[in-house]
């Protein structure tokens, strides 16, 4: 219970910026002609904004499902190193049944926070998920159905907030150990070359982010391992 | 759209789970290669870094804003100031500034 309510705790500046996000995800998904059950069913099923905002898209185009197979793959596919990368960390009891159910939860947010304990437990993970859902889910209803009378200047300060949260994680860390900072500039070098030169900036930006963050912790891990057991 | 919507929905949200659940419940061992082991480690700063820059330049109104407070965000975190609090100072800095434009 005392790991719960700390997961909970931890986990309120996740929830505070999935508000935001999620709250423009269900203003989007209404203007666009889908109803408010149809936004909040896609949330509760889905706990991702990139392939969320993506889905939209095709199911508004009618595109057809091996489109949606594909691009939800692409965008997603992060997942499945996060997923590999905390398997690494559960502790004993995080296993079975509760590894079935909560992987559900693993996005960019709760799986950062997560991977800042020496080991995960249940407990601490389910705390994290609850509340991070929690606002999620409740942005998502808010957003789909009083999107349109926000006022900008609240939805544009509120929309750096998820940004705030991942500094505030990465640079620590950098503080740290040396090597996660050369990994970082490499993170962001990549990432900014597929933003801004031509041609590869006609990427979708889930699949640009996958590609820089695999790359530059591919180069790190053959350029600087520690090349002795940790972690 | 509907009885298509709940296909869609389906397809989206089975691959979604799947991506996340399959490492998770079918890797139990301990990976001990030191280099699969760095790449794991440094996975969590890769992805939010990239994830962050450089979107966060104009993730608010005005260019303008989104920089400083970039700028003020990196300080307080490398003083090491929670979460919530960081995430807090950016957002008031925006709307400080976007007041002011």
């Amino acid at each position: 219970m005392k790991e719960i309510k700390r997961g909970m705790k931890n986990g309120i500046p996740i929830a505070l910026g999935y508000l935001s996000v999620s709250f423009s995800f269900g203003a989007i998904a209404v203007s666009m002609g889908f109803s408010v059950i149809q936004a909040v069913l896609i949330s509760l099923l889905n706990l991702t904004s990139a392939g969320q905002f993506a889905s939209l898209g095709i199911i508004a185009g009618q595109g057809t499902y091996l489109e949606m197979a594909i691009v939800e793959l692409t965008v997603n596919i992060r997942y499945a190193f996060m997923s590999l990368s905390l398997s690494q960390k559960v502790d004993e009891k995080f296993k079975g049944i509760y590894k079935w159910l909560l992987s559900f939860f693993i996005t960019d947010e709760i799986f950062a926070l997560s991977m800042l304990e020496e080991n995960v437990s249940r407990t601490y993970f389910f705390g994290l998920a609850s509340i991070s859902t929690a606002g999620w889910m409740l942005g998502t209803t808010l957003g789909a159905m009083l999107g349109s009378i926000v006022p900008t200047v609240i939805s544009n300060a509120l929309s750096i907030a998820l940004y705030a949260m991942f500094i505030a994680i990465i640079i620590p860390g950098m503080k740290k150990d040396k090597n996660i900072i050369k990994v970082v500039a490499l993170a962001i070098i990549i990432r900014s070359g597929f933003y801004y030169l031509p041609i590869i900036n006609q990427l979708s930006s889930g699949f640009a982010m996958t590609i820089s963050a695999l790359t530059s912790a591919f180069i790190g891990a053959v350029l600087f391992n520690k090349g002795e057991a940790h972690g | 759209m509907d009885k298509q919507f709940y296909i869609y929905l389906a397809i989206m949200s089975l691959i979604t789970y799947a991506i996340r659940a399959i490492p998770l419940v079918f890797i139990n061992k301990k990976i001990t290669n030191p280099t699969i082991q760095s790449f794991l480690d440094y996975i969590p700063y890769t992805v939010l870094a990239a994830m962050t820059f450089p979107d966060i330049f104009y993730s608010t109104g005005h260019l303008i804003s989104g920089i400083v407070a970039t700028i003020i965000i990196i300080y307080a975190s490398y003083k090491e100031l929670s979460l919530i609090q960081v995430a807090c100072i950016g957002c008031f800095v925006v709307v400080m500034i976007e007041l002011i434009l």
